[in-house]
């Protein structure tokens, strides 16, 4: 029997009669069309579903919508706008570019959103709290190194001041 | 997935009552296993009872000599939670290595105890500090809990609400992950609680399960030397892809090793 549920996603409240089996994953891409979130594995290793389920990150394929239901969801098409660059992008994203942090692209939404997670908590990581963090994570083109680049240079973007003005000196 | 009916009720009743009424219905927690397990099709429950309403199992409280954790705390709650981190350190530290961060933040510690995943590692911490399981009908001793690979003593309508652990004076955990599963090869627990040295298994066999010739040798000295000469048997432990019986035999000695030195700092 189909169920209503009414999901908060990227600010904009949704809702859709689904079957209780429909996965959170499906959800974003089949019923509200954002197709950034991607189906890697299908079986809660890669990571390329990740998306932040009240502020925390979860792996969207294995979530039912219903276990969402009054959630506030946060996707890759979403993520920008809570911290946006001057070029609108979320500095995480605009760090891959930098640090070429991808090569097929296909793991890079749920990079970004399990590294901008991790950012979240913790402002200032070490490589070795990267990479940790990051287990849940595959990539198969990258190596991980520029992955692991792009997240501290994020994180080192995210500590400076949004927008610097002139020190003024001391006549 | 087979189709199925998703029901989230508010009371530890009402989720009783659904369960009892219906011997195909099965309990959600955090869904880490259950989920997937749906998706291959390897289970076909006629209803959900997502249990994540449930006020009754978010608890944590402090005893004089225990800690009662309420089964639907997640993973990385048990990780952060101050009183947990005062006082029982070691699961703490337990739930911080479980999986990866997006599971830690939706399995809790009620689920992985309920499903007796053979590489699970919150069994080794039920059975190594002598825990109590608390359901909605009795109190269940952890000794009695795990009864095979994915089976407990919990009934039909029976849910975990909540596990007592009792303070330990020293106690560690250590487990050598599959390289690419990163679930527990091998998980050794070892504790002192109560004046006696308590040493539990998980990842090796079909379901955690305690070491008595470790247990006595740590209860004469509770030291590194004591164990170093025990020779574990490969006899029923787990055969696959991960590790062989004769290798899992090998890292049990060397994770238990590993644990009373950690225990003993």
């Amino acid at each position: 029997m189909p169920i209503k549920v009414e999901i908060t996603v990227n600010g904009a409240p949704t809702s859709a009669e689904v079957e209780p089996r429909t996965l959170l994953v499906h959800y974003l891409r089949e019923y509200l069309g954002l197709t950034g979130t991607h189906v890697g594995c299908d079986t809660t290793q890669c990571g390329a579903c990740v998306v932040h389920a009240d502020g925390r990150s979860i792996k969207s394929c294995t979530a039912l919508a219903a276990q969402m239901n009054g959630a506030k969801i946060t996707t890759i098409e979403g993520l920008a706008a809570t911290h946006p660059d001057a070029e609108g992008l979320h500095p995480l994203q605009a760090a891959f570019r930098d640090c070429h942090g991808l090569q097929c692209g296909f793991c890079t939404p749920g990079m970004i959103m399990s590294g901008s997670a991790l950012l979240l908590e913790n402002a200032d990581p070490t490589d070795h709290e990267i990479r940790d963090w990051l287990e849940g994570n595959i990539c198969r083109c990258t190596g991980y190194h520029n992955i692991v680049r792009a997240v501290k240079a994020a994180a080192s973007a995210m500590r400076e001041p949004k927008d610097p003005r002139p020190q003024e000196t001391a006549a | 997935m087979h189709a199925f009916e998703y029901i989230k009720p508010n009371t530890v009743w009402e989720a009783v009552d659904l369960l009892d009424a219906d011997e195909d219905a099965r309990p959600l927690a955090g869904g880490m296993t259950l989920l997937p397990t749906l998706k291959q099709r390897l289970a076909q429950p006629t209803q959900l009872v997502d249990l994540a309403g449930l006020e009754d199992l978010q608890i944590i409280s402090e005893g004089p000599s225990s800690l009662t954790i309420g089964a639907m705390k997640r993973h990385v709650q048990v990780a952060r939670s101050p009183s947990i981190n005062a006082f029982l350190p070691v699961i703490a530290h337990l739930a911080e290595g479980i999986g990866d961060p997006h599971v830690r933040n939706r399995g809790t510690i009620g689920g992985s105890i309920s499903n007796s995943d053979p590489a699970a590692d919150y069994p080794a911490a039920v059975l190594g500090l002598g825990a109590t399981v608390i359901t909605n009908r009795r109190e269940i001793d952890g000794q009695d809990f795990f009864t095979g690979l994915f089976s407990t003593a919990l009934e039909q309508g029976e849910i975990v609400m909540a596990i007592r652990f009792p303070l330990p004076e020293r106690a560690a955990y250590i487990k050598f992950p599959n390289p690419a599963s990163r679930y527990a090869a091998v998980g050794v627990f070892v504790a002192r609680v109560k004046g006696e040295a308590r040493v539990a298994v998980t990842g090796a066999g079909p379901c955690a399960f305690r070491l008595p010739q470790m247990e006595e040798a740590l209860d004469r000295s509770f030291a590194v030397e004591a164990i170093q000469d025990i020779e574990i048997s490969q006899e029923g432990l787990n055969a696959d892809p991960s590790a062989t019986p004769e290798y899992r035999a090998h890292l049990i000695g060397v994770m238990a090793r590993r644990a009373v030195e950690a225990a003993a700092r």
